[in-house]
């Protein structure tokens, strides 16, 4: 048996009917890894010493009867959370040495849970792309066809879990970095409600959207996963207290009573037809499932991207300006002036887009220009939220492709920034508005790439996220079809 | 136009990044595309519109004033790129 190709809740039948053990499935993925990660690129850094002792700690813990559904699962981690004592990039070269004196607040409660961690996923450099070619440690291939990219920022995570180079994997969600890389190496991926799960120990991008959350095989995992990393910090003001539900028993809710809302906007100009097909076939399943369906109205959405576009940036500006050189990461060392440090310091670390972000969104706060950029953005923003408010008054789930095309080919669109930021144009506004999305499977494209489909809900209703993705999942032959690497 | 390579320049001074000549010419021409469609914007009226900064309700948050352990001073320092020991070195400021 492949153990490396299974899933949490079935890994952890065998653990629980001791029919194999977290040793063997921790070393089962790393010899996955030797085998296929020369061909796919997902990781920047291994920790196989510190997981083996891990594993076998976990083995104990299942030995006494005490390990719950994520003991001693291998999962990987997006390398822009940060873990003690294992080196934390963002995918810069300004971190490249960057070793954390402390975890993240969702490292510790996985590893409260017993799980294993394997190493850190290769993103685009601080969470800052929609392809992953922006990594400074190079840049990973789609498992399913190694020319094309595998979506960004959270590219290697959801390479690394299609490849079952882990078994799942976290990754974080700025404007569609979990769930359109999920839709494009065909995985589930959840962006949670904001302030759902801690982003304490998250190297911040855009503070007001970024959102950690599960990359998974299935729908199951992604409820195991959630409910793990869910729940009130008080190490982050922005986490929410409110009481976390058993995900998992969302699942096997039929659909019936449930209202499916298709907004018209996100299907209009620059659809790829194959996308568009898929989502429909969805659909049909969904309605065969029990489903009423609602056509709804997102008025505002074209505008996200640009809302997007510039409070990002503004907050981005603001969030790097702390890598200075001078308590952590890379430091010119022939400067002798201190601002000369600055200036040299990050310039030679950050890369080209995060350069970019960084001049734009300082170009929109700085005097002037703030009430032309920002506040016009922020104010476009309330009309966004707002749009959703009157949607979830009249449906309980939004259907829509993830993005509107399949995965493009490496390289293809990386000489045009606009025309990349366009890719994110259906995920950008759940961030605005700080709603649930998520990215399952619905179909393969001719070319053999993964279509994925969006489900956005209201916030705090993951649980209709997974209910009604689980159903789709179960009416769709998808699961556990594998790239062949 | 909606951006120059002056203004570039000086707002890569103002994030405190050495941009070469080539950069503010690739920069300028790349941000001058993506305000112009930033500028898509100014199609809705926002007048009456009030800002969202924030999706949810944030609220200050206050704790208890209760000491808690800090990070050792040597971990503190340990990925200083250069330090003596008690604190970070850096050049000098004038």
């Amino acid at each position: 048996m492949d153990l490396h190709a299974l899933t949490i809740h079935e890994l952890h039948q065998l653990f629980t009917r001791k029919e194999t053990s977290p040793l063997h499935a921790t070393q089962a993925v790393f010899d996955r890894i030797e085998q296929v990660e020369g061909r796919v690129g997902a990781y920047i850094s291994l920790n196989r010493e510190k997981a083996l002792q891990q594993a076998d700690e976990a083995g104990k813990r299942l030995d006494r009867g005490q390990g719950g559904p994520l003991c001693g699962i291998p999962l990987s981690i997006k390398d822009v959370i940060c873990t003690k004592g294992l080196r934390t990039t963002a995918g810069s070269k300004i971190l490249e040495t960057f070793i954390p004196p402390y975890n993240a607040t969702v490292i510790n409660k996985l590893e409260e849970a017993g799980a294993v961690i394997i190493g850190k996923t290769s993103m685009d450099e601080f969470a800052m792309g929609s392809a992953n070619e922006n990594c400074a440690f190079g840049v990973p291939a789609n498992p399913w066809k190694a020319d094309f990219i595998c979506g960004g920022s959270s590219g290697g995570s959801a390479a690394a879990v299609a490849a079952d180079e882990c078994i799942a994997s976290l990754g974080s969600d700025t404007g569609g970095s979990i769930r359109q890389p999920a839709s494009h190496c065909g995985v589930v991926g959840l962006k949670p409600t904001y302030g759902r799960v801690s982003r304490f120990g998250l190297l911040a991008y855009a503070s007001s959207l970024d959102q950690i959350g599960p990359l998974t095989k299935d729908v199951r995992d992604c409820a195991l996963m959630l409910n793990a990393i869910s729940g009130y910090d008080g190490s982050d003001s922005t986490s929410v207290n409110r009481p976390v539900p058993d995900y998992c028993a969302a699942l096997t809710d039929g659909l019936r009573g449930m209202t499916i809302g298709i907004p018209r906007e996100y299907f209009g100009e620059g659809l790829d037809p194959e996308v568009e097909k898929s989502v429909h076939g969805a659909l049909a399943k969904l309605r065969e499932a029990g489903a009423e369906v609602a056509d709804v109205s997102l008025p505002h959405t074209e505008y996200g991207v640009a809302a997007y576009y510039i409070i990002a940036p503004a907050e981005a500006s603001s969030n790097l300006a702390r890598y200075d050189g001078v308590r952590y990461g890379l430091r010119d060392m022939e400067a002798d002036l201190l601002i000369e440090m600055y200036k040299k310091s990050r310039s030679r670390g950050f890369g080209d887009e995060v350069k970019r972000r960084i001049i734009m969104g300082t170009y929109a706060l700085s005097s002037g220009y703030y009430d032309a950029y920002y506040k016009k953005a922020s104010q476009v923003r309330t009309l966004i939220v707002e749009d959703y408010g009157k949607a979830f008054s009249l449906c309980d789930v939004l259907v829509s492709p993830v993005t509107p095309t399949p995965a493009w080919k490496i390289g293809e669109k990386s000489h045009d920034p606009l025309s990349m930021y366009l890719s994110d144009v259906l995920t950008i506004p759940a961030n605005l508005a700080g709603i649930p999305g998520l990215s399952v499977p619905c179909g393969m494209s001719r070319a053999g790439l993964p279509i994925g489909l969006q489900m956005q809900a209201a916030h705090f209703a993951e649980e209709k996220l997974l209910r009604a993705a689980y159903n789709l999942e179960q009416r769709l032959d998808l699961v556990g079809k594998k790239p062949t690497l | 136009m909606n951006i120059s390579k002056e203004e570039v320049a000086k707002v890569a001074h103002l994030a405190r990044l050495d941009l070469s000549e080539q950069e503010v010419e690739a920069i300028t021409g790349q941000l001058d595309r993506i305000l112009g469609y930033v500028a898509k914007l100014n199609e809705i009226d926002t007048t009456d519109v009030t800002p969202t900064t924030h999706a949810l309700a944030v609220h200050n948050a206050f704790r208890d004033d209760v000491v808690h352990p800090s990070l050792p001073r040597q971990e503190a320092l340990a990925n200083g790129p250069r330090q003596n020991g008690e604190a970070f070195v850096v050049p000098r400021v004038i």
